[in-house]
């Protein structure tokens, strides 16, 4: 069985085909062309997936209990209730219920996920898709993800995997070493959790990072960020670098369109900046509500005294998905303004995101201003930066992980 | 030559509007008709031998109960005097019609066996094709652990669950609810009858026919924040419930005041009783006040004082929802006890 890639945040895909349906001949050839577009000369195989997970690992069918594993953040309150203290929601969750995020169970006053090595989407993207700019420029990255989420974003690319159950989806079982051989199979240095939100599927991430780690291949999360902070610090503590979707810099934002609080997403932001974890920021701009000067200027100014001027932020392109089909797609002036903005502020790596071919999507130095990585698409197709992370036209040290 | 009094032009909008006013209502479910014209009824049955000497329930007097039950709900009319009136009032030949149990909690609280297999009896006699009934929930493993046997296919009663035929893959959306909805629902029904049962709910207070529509749609656990205000009124809102739903029949066999919505026998009572309205929002007010009084009779905090009182109830009766009354004015509590 094919699962077939899913869109994160940032990517598109000329199909709105959901992973649900199995791969028919033209579907395949069309996700083939357009990865193989998007991957240009890196020729790394289309689609990874899923074939091979199930294949190998002699698991045809889905036993839905074979992906069960007691949670690893909640407490035990009376009456076989528990309250999960994964991520800042803290569900209440009475016996035989679910949390918010519909992939955590309560059986008997002992909380379980009911997704570990439940692999619902599989496929190799360049990192640039993710997207991680200073990190590892022009490899890819074996990216999985499971049904689930903690939040209901309105513009979700992605819905059809984050807000099911994960019985509403087909999945493979896909063991953590299982994950870790194929992404050296497929001559993947990392490994991405994403797609959906990698928060809800804690534990099976963890497992991944310490397997992957033990063959030689990292791990790096594309999350909201709403996570409890003894989570964020163990799960997140096993990554080599994280994307944060800052969905806005408003809380009322969070409350509407996200379902969430913006305050710990911050807070996980400043706590990834402590433990000194490679972060990169993503601000998807959505036409009218988290648009205004205002707001571009406030997140650039907290993201200079919080996090340092040399966190890369991307501003990326808003397209009508899910429930928020009645805006229209950002205009790039919009994310020109954007880009201004943050770029007086004093913020050293500003990106635009989801145009193609725009000059913000390349990397400068912030001292002598030469291009140092160009990107064509999702490849970067020039890497000039020096081994020791260095510009080599004046030696200014450019943060970010460049060379494995 | 006598004229007929002559409307004035103000008279006759008058008239037109009233008119406008009725045919626009004869169109609208029950429940919002009597939203706004009479009191709904809501019949509250007991048969304190419903057990008889065991402890499970007893075939043909629940089949009794539910007969005496549906003549009291629909007596109002007068042509209505026998309990298969009432059934034909309801469903006609030709329709397809899904029964939504409650199987969440096992044999412990689920829709009771006996009660279903009566409203199926009574449907086919009422002219219902065998093969047009569904008795289903969210999940067939859920419905088997309830006791419920499944069947998919041939002429005999169907019976699964939302999982073996999956969701609609465009979602259903009104106001804070964006669901995919059960196809079920929309392709193997045109009636529904809501049958669910009547419990506490740790998150919600309680839990009986309005939230009971969470096991039609794919994301119910989106829908738990804020005592699931005003989630499960929205999601009652949906054109393809609310214009399927013609009925609940509230499985008050066996109830619980407190500890759900898992079942829990510490915090149960055998309440031998069945609830039934064509108003889900009178039915939900009424099994409100009844979980309240054993709650008091048990010495518990009212769920106001608890801070989990479903106040989505009240918002399902407001006038952006209308799905029925809540005030206790507007509605009409028929009780009826089994002849012993």
């Amino acid at each position: 069985m094919l699962r077939e890639l899913v869109r994160s945040q940032g990517e598109r895909l000329p199909t709105n085909r959901s992973p649900r349906a199995p791969l028919d001949r033209r579907s395949f050839l069309m996700c083939a062309l357009a990865s193989g577009t998007a991957l240009g000369e890196l020729a790394v195989p289309a689609c990874a997936s899923p074939s091979a997970l199930s294949s190998q690992s002699g698991q045809q069918t889905q036993n839905d209990e074979q992906f069960v594993v007691e949670a690893k953040f909640y407490e035990k309150l009376p009456n076989k209730k528990i309250k999960c203290k994964l991520c800042p929601r803290e569900c209440n969750v009475g016996d035989k219920e679910r949390g918010y995020c519909g992939v955590r169970e309560n059986r008997g006053g002992i909380y379980h996920s009911l997704v570990h090595s439940r692999v619902c989407a599989a496929h190799v993207d360049p990192i640039e898709k993710k997207p991680l700019f200073h990190y590892l420029p022009g490899t890819v990255a074996f990216s999985i993800a499971t049904a689930g989420c903690n939040v209901n974003c309105k513009f979700c690319q992605n819905w059809d995997i984050s807000q099911s159950r994960p019985e509403q989806i087909p999945a493979d079982y896909a063991p953590p070493q299982r994950i870790a051989a194929l992404a050296r199979q497929f001559n993947c240095p990392t490994i991405a959790y994403t797609y959906s939100e990698p928060v809800v599927f804690s534990e099976f991430l963890m497992d991944t990072a310490d397997a992957g780690h033990q063959a030689g291949v990292r791990s790096i999360v594309v999350s909201n960020g709403y996570i409890q902070q003894d989570a964020l610090r163990q799960a997140y503590g096993k990554m080599d670098a994280v994307k944060i979707d800052l969905k806005s810099f408003s809380e009322s934002y969070y409350a509407k369109v996200v379902t969430g609080q913006l305050k710990p997403v911050l807070d996980t932001l400043v706590t990834l900046r402590k433990m000194g974890k490679w972060t990169e920021i993503v601000y998807l701009v959505v036409p009218t509500l988290n648009d205004s000067d205002a707001e571009f200027r406030g997140l650039a100014q907290w993201v200079k005294a919080n996090l340092g001027t040399d966190v890369p932020l991307h501003f990326t392109q808003f397209h009508p998905e899910y429930l928020l089909k009645n805006l229209p797609i950002t205009p790039v002036p919009t994310l020109e303004r954007a880009k201004a903005i943050a770029d007086a502020e004093g913020l050293h790596f500003v990106y635009i995101g989801n145009v193609p071919g725009h000059p913000a999507q390349n990397t400068y130095c912030p001292q002598c201003r030469k291009m140092l990585v160009e990107r064509v698409g999702f490849t970067a197709s020039t890497l000039l930066i020096r081994k020791d992370g260095s510009c080599p036209f004046c030696r200014h040290l450019i943060p970010g992980i460049w060379h494995a | 030559m006598s004229a007929l009094p002559s409307a004035s032009r103000r008279d006759f909008l008058r008239q037109c509007l009233t008119g406008a006013v009725a045919l626009g209502a004869s169109r609208m479910p029950e429940a919002q008709q009597a939203a706004l014209t009479a009191k709904s009824r809501v019949v509250v049955a007991h048969d304190p031998l419903l057990r008889g000497t065991g402890s499970t329930v007893d075939a043909s007097r629940i089949q009794s109960l539910l007969d005496r039950a549906m003549l009291a709900r629909f007596n109002r009319d007068r042509t209505v005097d026998t309990p298969l009136a009432a059934w034909r009032r309801l469903v006609r030949p030709g329709d397809r019609v899904g029964l939504k149990v409650n199987t969440l909690g096992g044999r412990g609280i689920a829709s009771n066996l006996e009660l279903v297999e009566a409203i199926c009896e009574r449907l086919q006699q009422a002219g219902i094709k065998t093969g047009d009934i569904v008795v289903w929930d969210r999940d067939s493993q859920e419905m088997e652990r309830a006791g419920f046997k499944l069947s998919i296919g041939g002429d005999r009663v169907q019976c699964f669950g939302s999982d073996r035929v999956d969701y609609e893959d465009d979602l259903a959306a009104y106001g804070s609810v964006g669901s995919r909805l059960s196809k079920i629902l929309t392709r193997y029904t045109n009636v529904l009858i809501n049958i669910p049962v009547l419990k506490d709910h740790d998150g919600a207070g309680v839990t009986i026919a309005l939230k009971n529509m969470y096991g039609v749609i794919h994301n119910p656990n989106k829908y738990h924040p804020n005592g699931c205000d005003p989630y499960v009124a929205d999601l009652n809102m949906l054109p393809e419930i609310r214009t399927r739903m013609r009925l609940t029949i509230c499985d008050a066999t066996t109830a619980m005041y407190e500890g759900g919505p898992a079942f829990k026998p510490e915090h149960s009572w055998k309440c031998n009783g069945l609830l039934v309205s064509s108003d889900p929002v009178a039915l939900d007010a009424t099994g409100w006040r009844m979980i309240e009084r054993k709650r008091a009779e048990k010495g518990l905090k009212t769920l106001e004082a608890e801070q989990r009182s479903p106040r989505y109830i009240v918002t399902a009766a407001d006038r952006e929802h209308r799905l029925g009354n809540c005030d206790p004015s507007c509605i009409e509590v028929v009780e009826i006890n089994a002849e012993v």
